[in-house]
């Protein structure tokens, strides 16, 4: 096999020169830290309120997690009901549909009404679930229906029962699209997570949403940075675990995650 | 003359589109004939073979078997495998589906394998073998619940000149082993002619039957028959029929 180091190497080499050329023409430059912190003013502030920043990336996460499991879950399962029966398609679908294209920070002030100021952890879930649980719905579902007919007939032939059917062929034909899906939703949770408490605040508990308001409401711009930086580092992890997932479970037999020679 | 193992009679189908896809088609199939189907484009021999696995249902006459309802094999021009099933994982599909336990389904499965020349690539999956193979896979399939009936659907279509030839010898052994009856479409009059001990010859559409032609090859057979002068014979045979059904 031919080495693969340039894959690895070259985006490191590339984002640490970035980083340095970030360092030096902000000092060059003479920019104020108010405006834009450099790359070693991040990181002291990233140690410094470790305190505060680790509390907050864990309560994003968990908020990021919960929305993210709901939406999947939620996703293929009316994706499922759906393939089951088109009337229950037409008769839900639009709903999803008016859920995805109205827009979470308008939904957010009703939200808090209807499930309370008290529940706020709740309206983050739900603002992050609504976001992230459309790309899963409907990958889900094109994934079910692009099963192969003539793969039912033969099970049909066989006496095949609706059940046997969906799990034998349909889930599995659907799994690609379904795993696309999700690490779309994985990404559109954490960004449900960020604004959900841009819009609906963070009752007791802060997040990583809270903490970049703040710090920038008391000019921190650093810790600021920490906080975005933090939420790059999960955004890539959660995206990252996914792939990893979807290699486990694909690359046996999916063109997508077949290693051609050659 | 023992009853037919199939029969069908003034069979009409009509698709939701309006499209008149078969018009008053009468067919008796006899027990263990090697029986081609074979017509222009669109007459409607596809939707024939599904009326009789069950798959459709026709808008008029009637589908009888008049002994007890064979078993079938289905096997479609694509390989139509589950790609994230191995070879043996495909085959066994309809043990499973009939409920065969695990050990004794893939017991039968791995000889339905063999018998198709692929022993050695239970594990293997189908993006890893080659066209020819995946078709042998999706006979061996069909083969493994033990068919009495195999219907066969443009099944070497895609496949290059001498691994068709390869998979009609293939065919040939099965159909004489085990007895079947089978029902084989194809566009290929040489292929028809080879393989067949009847030919039956569509018009086009609303398919109808045109011509019902008995050949006689030889029991066993081989590349040699293809250069015999009975083999051209019985071709002009076929071939003229066509050309007739479409004029
Ligand atoms: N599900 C369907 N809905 C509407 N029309 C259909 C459907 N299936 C087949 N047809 C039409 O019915 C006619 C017969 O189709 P069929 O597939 O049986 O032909 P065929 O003889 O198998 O043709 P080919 O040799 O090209 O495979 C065609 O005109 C086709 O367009
Ligand atoms: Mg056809």
């Amino acid at each position: 096999m031919k080495s693969n180091w340039p894959r690895y190497v070259v985006p490191v080499v590339v984002f640490a020169a970035a980083l340095l050329l970030w360092e030096w023409r902000v000092h060059a430059l003479g920019i104020s830290p108010l405006i834009l912190a450099t790359p070693s003013d991040i990181w002291t502030a990233l140690i410094a309120h470790w305190d505060v920043l680790q509390p907050a990336l864990l309560f994003t996460l968990k908020i990021t997690a919960e929305a993210f499991v709901l939406a999947s879950v939620a996703g293929v399962a009316l994706a499922v009901l759906f393939s089951q029966s088109r009337i229950v398609e037409y008769a839900l679908y639009p709903f999803a549909v008016v859920l995805q294209v109205t827009p979470v920070v308008a939904i957010a002030p009703l939200l808090l009404i209807w499930i309370g100021y008290d529940n706020v952890n709740e309206v983050l879930v739900v603002l992050a679930w609504i976001i992230a649980f459309f790309t899963v719905l409907s990958n889900a579902l094109t994934g079910l229906k692009s099963a192969d007919h003539n793969l039912i007939d033969l099970l049909k032939l066989y006496g095949a029962s609706r059940w046997q059917i969906l799990w034998r062929v349909q889930l599995p034909s659907a799994l690609p699209f379904i795993l696309t899906g999700m690490k779309i939703s994985g990404g559109l949770a954490l960004i449900g997570a960020v604004t959900a408490e841009f819009v609906a605040g963070s009752g007791n508990d802060l997040g990583l949403g809270w903490v970049i308001t703040l710090s920038t409401r008391n000019l921190d711009t650093a810790q600021a940075f920490a906080a975005l930086a933090l939420l790059s580092i999960l955004g890539i992890a959660i995206l990252f675990a996914l792939t990893v997932v979807e290699w486990a479970l694909l690359h046996r037999w999916h063109e997508s995650a077949v290693k051609r020679e050659g | 003359m023992a009853p037919p193992l199939l029969s069908l009679s003034g069979i009409s189908k009509r698709f939701d589109n309006g499209t008149q896809a078969i018009a008053r088609l009468d067919l008796d199939v006899a027990e263990g004939e090697f029986l081609s189907l074979v017509g222009p484009s669109g007459c409607g021999k596809s939707t024939a073979l599904r009326i009789v696995a069950g798959l459709l249902t026709p808008d008029a006459g009637t589908v009888t078997f008049p002994g007890e309802r064979p078993e079938l094999g289905f096997v479609f021009q694509e390989p139509t495998l589950m790609p994230w099933a191995t070879a043996l994982g495909n085959v066994r599909l309809p043990l499973d589906l009939k409920g065969v336990r695990k050990a004794e389904a893939e017991a039968r499965a791995a000889r339905a394998l063999a018998r198709v020349g692929l022993a050695g690539f239970e594990k293997s999956y189908p993006r890893e073998l080659s066209g020819g193979m995946k078709m042998r896979v999706s006979i061996a399939r069909a083969m493994a619940a033990e068919p009495k009936l195999l219907l066969m659907d443009e099944p070497f279509a895609a496949l290059d000149e001498l691994t068709r030839q390869a998979l009609n010898d293939d065919l040939l052994s099965l159909w004489a082993e085990d007895r079947l009856t089978v029902i084989f479409v194809t566009h290929s009059v040489y292929e028809s002619t080879y393989l067949s001990s009847r030919v039956v010859v569509m018009r086009p559409r609303p398919g109808r039957v045109a011509a019902d032609l008995t050949l006689t090859p030889p029991a066993v057979r081989d590349e040699s028959y293809r250069l015999t002068p009975q083999f051209t014979a019985e071709a002009a045979r076929v071939s003229a029929a066509l050309k007739e059904a479409m004029a």
